[in-house]
């Protein structure tokens, strides 16, 4: 399946949701936020929200900053 | 006495939140997290700002702020910068509040690359959005005594003009309007943005600021663990000397030892 991630348009073999995402790329969903098709979505959803064929997704993080 | 002058009692509250150090410090511009983490345990702060951005899907395993830079021993205020309207805003701290549930923030609407300067008038708007979410806002802005009231009349939590500008190290440039500022406020005021070197801050708390907000000056010192030490000092005497009213100034002499009686 396709999908943008942070901008850059991304091929996956089929993921059943944000959790497997966030999974697949090497993440610790501990230690960001996501968001989906502009939405915000809550930690707590990611196991139980689907992705589909083009969604944007947005994954950040803190860093240093003043 | 008890040696402590008092200072233990010395707090200060933002949004309901007592603090005891009055210095707040940045995460950025450091050689690296590490660095960083011993800077924020020199300086005695509290309260570190960060900034949220997209995680680098190239290299996922690279060193994260928070392994260092631990929130659980520090307040983390999230910023807004690189944000240059009031939507992009209010998406950052959206964002921010869902990664670690802090609606503690701190909002800085700039105009342009350059000069890095607020947009006020984006800025104000920007303020009403996030107070209407529940967010407890902390704005940058200039040292505009008329803007200073209307931000919080929106309802900031608190006030952070700048001394000058962010990452110029040029000190305060207008202490009439930051004392303006400190005497009309009710909520705190901290500098925000233009402290080079320990005097700097001295002097924004000797104006009577509550607070001060750095970081290039502790980042890019040669040694920013000394300097993050000096600017824990420096706000320290300049509080203490705020409290202590200082002497007035006058234009002649006055002898400090005493004319009559001598041989």
């Amino acid at each position: 399946m396709r999908l943008t991630v942070n901008g850059e348009e991304c091929a996956f073999d089929t993921l059943r949701d944000v959790a497997e995402l966030v999974a697949c790329l090497g993440l610790d969903a501990r230690k960001v936020a996501v968001e989906l098709n502009l939405a915000i979505l809550p930690r707590s959803a990611y196991g139980s929200t689907a992705l589909a064929e083009g969604d944007r997704i947005e994954i950040v993080h803190f860093i240093g900053g003043g | 006495m008890d040696g402590s002058l008092g200072l233990e009692s010395d707090s200060w509250i933002v949004a309901g939140r007592t603090f005891h150090s009055r210095l707040i410090i940045g995460t950025g511009k450091y050689k690296d997290y590490a660095l960083n983490a011993a800077a924020a345990e020199a300086a005695g702060a509290e309260i570190v700002t960060v900034a949220l951005r997209r995680v680098n899907l190239s290299d996922p395993a690279q060193p994260m702020l928070v392994d260092f830079v631990r929130p659980d021993q520090f307040t983390y205020l999230p910023n807004t910068a690189g944000c240059f309207t009031g939507e992009e805003a209010v998406r950052t701290l959206r964002l921010a509040r869902e990664a670690g549930g802090w609606d503690l923030v701190k909002l800085e609407v700039l105009a342009d690359t350059k000069t890095l300067y607020p947009d006020m008038e984006e800025t104000l708007r920007a303020l009403k959005l996030l107070v209407a979410e529940s967010f407890k806002v902390m704005v940058y802005c200039n040292d505009d005594p008329v803007y200073a009231r209307k931000l919080e009349e929106a309802g900031a939590v608190a006030i952070m003009p700048l001394g000058a500008l962010i990452g110029s190290g040029l000190g305060i440039q207008n202490r009439l309007n930051i004392h303006l500022i400190v005497e009309q406020a009710k909520v705190p005021v901290l500098v925000d943005a233009g402290v080079g070197t320990a005097s700097d801050a001295a002097v924004a708390m000797e104006l009577g600021c509550d607070g001060v907000l750095m970081n290039t000056a502790i980042a890019e010192a040669r040694d920013p663990i000394r300097m993050a030490r000096a600017m824990k000092h420096a706000v320290i005497a300049g509080r203490e000397a705020y409290l202590a009213g200082r002497m007035p100034r006058r234009l002649y002499a006055d002898p400090s030892s005493p004319l009559s009686g001598l041989i």
